[in-house]
């Protein structure tokens, strides 16, 4: 029985459940949700080399065989998301541990923390888009209330929107399903996939294409991403920067399997959309991240040029575009983690979140100045770090298919990128010092461990390319040619 | 039922896009009422028994859609309870349900 | 300032038997018939709130002295707790199987493990309920 394919999305909600009894436990807490989620990310590990030995491997729940039960599939590229991101999760509880604070812990947060990853991996796995709906909806509900814990004013006000703009993503998204399932009678991915390649894409079913276009997208932060600076920087940092790694992505990875998978008939159609939407959310967070002044809006900003960098190898759709896309996603998790981590403890650290306002501080703290320093090398896309590799691919594959705007604006989103995070570099670490040795405040040693482990992995990651790239070649050619998924899925039935 | 899913999702999104609080709310429930109705027409109406077991055979009505709509009842119950608990506290805290006064900047 | 709830008292006393005895039945005609966990468990938390109306917080909570979130979790616990039992046996998650019983007083009964787990979704669904309205109403 493949019964493991169920173990990422079950244990971390066991354990969330059990934690609700271990309240005023705390470090028991820690102990059961690092070891937790440490556990996942070895599963996940292990079930990629079987995916990698076997191919695609799929549970059907209590024996309901497809196309008529829910069930969960693991491909190359599902199970890459849910490693990389139960390894992401591991650094940014580590983290959690040493800065988030004894309120936030009394409430809930690992549980909730927990009940996130949950519905992040099960979104990755499930091979049932009414399911994706379902599993969206407990890492939806779970991160409402990350973001609203702690009651502080701009908290609840921010979390009030975010969970609006949620749920009306959410009632376009039952509205894209009804739609669906009237149009073609079947919830189950690959048939779907199998139902709209028989009948052909009809003007109807791109339409249906182009509404769950738009609540991905609104999920990924692509040209809808208004909420997002608001409501990522009020959160605690560690559950940012979880946001920043995980949420955006499940949008991303979502709109790469629908229109891979489900609807690729209609390239001129839809994927130009996708296309114009990517290049606009390049320029639009282009511009957010010039105009700001605030390092944890310029972050949140940056998340948006990603998600619109990613989409560009979904919208050009060679193989080598999807596969730097694919690369792409897994250096982003990391390196936006790892962001969001560092520039939150420079909140920590200063109390300021204008760039004005902070100096020197490599010289208080050098090992975490050089660490902001390759990282931000690592997005920029410097050779040998993370961001390099996917970016070659995703450019290769525009050249490929002669979209050389889109090239243009992938590009010079690295500048910017580089120029933002420049600014934060030179404005707030170098200059004169103004945090005497007196009033300095010890980096916290957990935090500083997560630091360099989140580092190591980016450069492991930029270093290790070659072996990665034979996982990242399989996940593109299934996602290529959607018909071995199909036949994985649907033979045996 | 066509015509009344289109009243329900006007009606909602007129209130959504109103700026009291509580509006807002009952907009996004109305609106779910909405899809659900719109998937239980997905599935077909009145064609077929009641697909349970001993009540009466034939053809059955397709329950799929019955199915989803009973797991979207419970999301957007959970959804909607979480929201009047958010806007109470909200309106606790910054002592107003009016969205124009909850605008606020990122940069403040 | 209290109101004058006589009748609503009497009427509480008589209707909640009614209204937890309805609940429990749903609950139990659940696999072959319309009912189930979902919604006993949603009879079941009215009856509790109707209670929690009547009467006033501290008085039911010092009959009742449950923490609902704990409620709550016991009964997730107890839901994902038969998935991984399907685990353990090496079948497919999620998996049930079903048989007859002999109970005394009720004669022969159809039972399925989905009765567990529909026990677990009622849990879940009367301790979220009931903590969802003692949050909003508790704090003045």
């Amino acid at each position: 029985m493949n019964n493991i394919i169920v173990l990422p999305l079950i244990i971390p909600i066991f354990t969330a459940v059990i934690l609700v009894f271990l309240r005023n436990y705390i470090v028991v807490q820690r102990m059961i949700t690092i070891t937790t989620m440490i556990a996942v990310s070895i599963i996940s590990f292990f079930l990629l080399e079987l995916v990698q030995r076997e191919g695609i491997i799929k549970l059907d729940f209590s024996g309901w065989k497809p196309p008529f039960g829910i069930l969960f599939v693991a491909d190359t590229f599902s199970v890459l998301m849910v490693l990389t991101s139960s390894i992401v999760t591991v650094f940014c509880l580590l983290y959690a541990f040493s800065t988030i604070g004894e309120r936030h812990e009394n409430m809930f947060i690992y549980s909730f923390v927990l009940l996130l990853v949950g519905g992040v991996n099960g979104s990755f796995l499930t091979g049932d888009i009414f399911n994706l709906f379902v599993c969206f909806e407990v890492m939806l509900m779970a991160s409402y209330v990350l973001v609203a814990l702690g009651g502080e004013k701009v908290q609840l006000r921010e979390s009030l929107k975010y969970v609006l703009i949620n749920v009306i993503g959410s009632s376009i998204f039952l509205i894209a399903l009804a739609y669906l399932y009237s149009t073609v009678k079947t919830l189950n991915m690959a048939h779907i996939a199998e139902r709209v390649a028989e009948a052909g894409q009809d003007p109807m079913l791109t339409t249906v294409a182009l509404v769950l276009f738009i609540v991905f997208s609104l999920k990924a932060g692509l040209v809808l991403f208004f909420w997002l600076p608001g409501s990522y920087v009020v959160p605690p940092t560690a559950v940012q920067a979880l946001f920043a790694a995980l949420l955006t992505k499940v949008g991303v990875y979502a709109l790469i399997r629908t229109f891979t998978l489900m609807f690729p008939h209609q390239p001129e159609v839809t994927h130009t959309i996708i296309g114009i939407f990517a290049g606009a959310t390049i320029i639009l967070g282009c511009m957010g991240a010039l105009a700001s002044r605030n390092v944890l809006t310029i972050a949140a900003y940056n998340i948006v040029i990603a998600v619109g960098f990613i989409l560009i190898g979904l919208a050009v759709g060679t193989e080598s575009a999807i596969a730097g896309s694919v690369y792409y996603l897994i250096h982003d998790m990391v390196a936006k983690a790892l962001l969001f981590l560092l520039v939150g403890m420079m909140v920590y650290l200063t109390g300021e979140k204008l760039i004005d306002h902070m100096s020197g501080l490599i010289r208080n703290y050098p090992l975490f100045g050089w660490i902001y320093f390759l990282t931000m090398l690592a997005l920029v896309g410097i050779p040998p770090l993370s961001g390099f590799v996917g970016k070659v691919l995703i450019g290769k594959g525009s050249i490929e298919a002669g979209s050389y705007v889109l090239l243009f604006l992938g590009f010079a989103s690295s500048l910017v990128v580089l120029f933002s995070l420049l600014k934060i570099f030179l404005s707030s670490f170098f200059g004169e010092t103004i945090i005497t040795n007196e009033d300095k405040k010890p980096l916290p040693i957990a935090s500083m461990a997560s630091f360099i482990a989140l580092a190591l992995c980016m450069i492991a990651i930029g270093l290790g390319a070659e072996q990665l790239l034979v996982y990242v070649q399989d996940a593109t050619n299934i996602l290529v040619n959607p018909s071995i998924y199909i036949d994985a899925i649907l033979s045996e039935s | 039922m066509i015509i009344l899913i289109g009243i329900l999702v006007s009606v909602a999104t007129y209130l959504i896009l109103s700026r009291n609080m509580i509006r807002i709310i009952i907009g996004t429930a109305v609106l779910s009422h909405a899809v659900n109705l719109l998937i239980m027409t997905s599935g077909g109406l009145k064609t077929g028994n009641v697909p349970l077991l001993g009540h009466g055979d034939g053809p059955f009505t397709d329950a799929l859609p019955q199915a989803l709509i009973l797991t979207a009842i419970v999301i957007s119950f959970a959804t909607t309870a979480f929201l009047l608990v958010l806007a109470y506290r909200t309106y606790k805290t910054n002592g107003s349900d009016d969205f124009n006064e909850l605008r606020g900047m990122s940069d403040e | 300032m209290r109101i004058n709830d006589v009748i609503l008292r009497t009427v509480v006393k008589v209707v909640i038997f009614i209204i937890l005895t309805l609940g429990v039945y749903l609950f139990f005609s659940g696999h072959n018939a319309p009912g189930g966990g979902f919604i006993g468990g949603l009879v079941l938390a009215s009856g509790i709130i109707l209670l929690y109306v009547t009467y006033d917080i501290d008085t039911i909570q010092k009959k009742m002295p449950f923490d609902f979130k704990k409620v709550a979790a016991l009964g997730v616990l107890i839901a994902t707790g038969t998935g991984l039992g399907a685990i353990y046996l090496d079948v497919p998650f999620l998996s049930q199987t079903d048989g007859h019983f002999q109970f005394p007083f009720i004669g022969d009964k159809h039972l399925t493990t989905v009765t567990l787990f529909e026990a677990g979704v009622a849990l879940t669904v009367i301790g979220t309920l009931v903590t969802m309205i003692l949050s909003i109403s508790e704090d003045e």
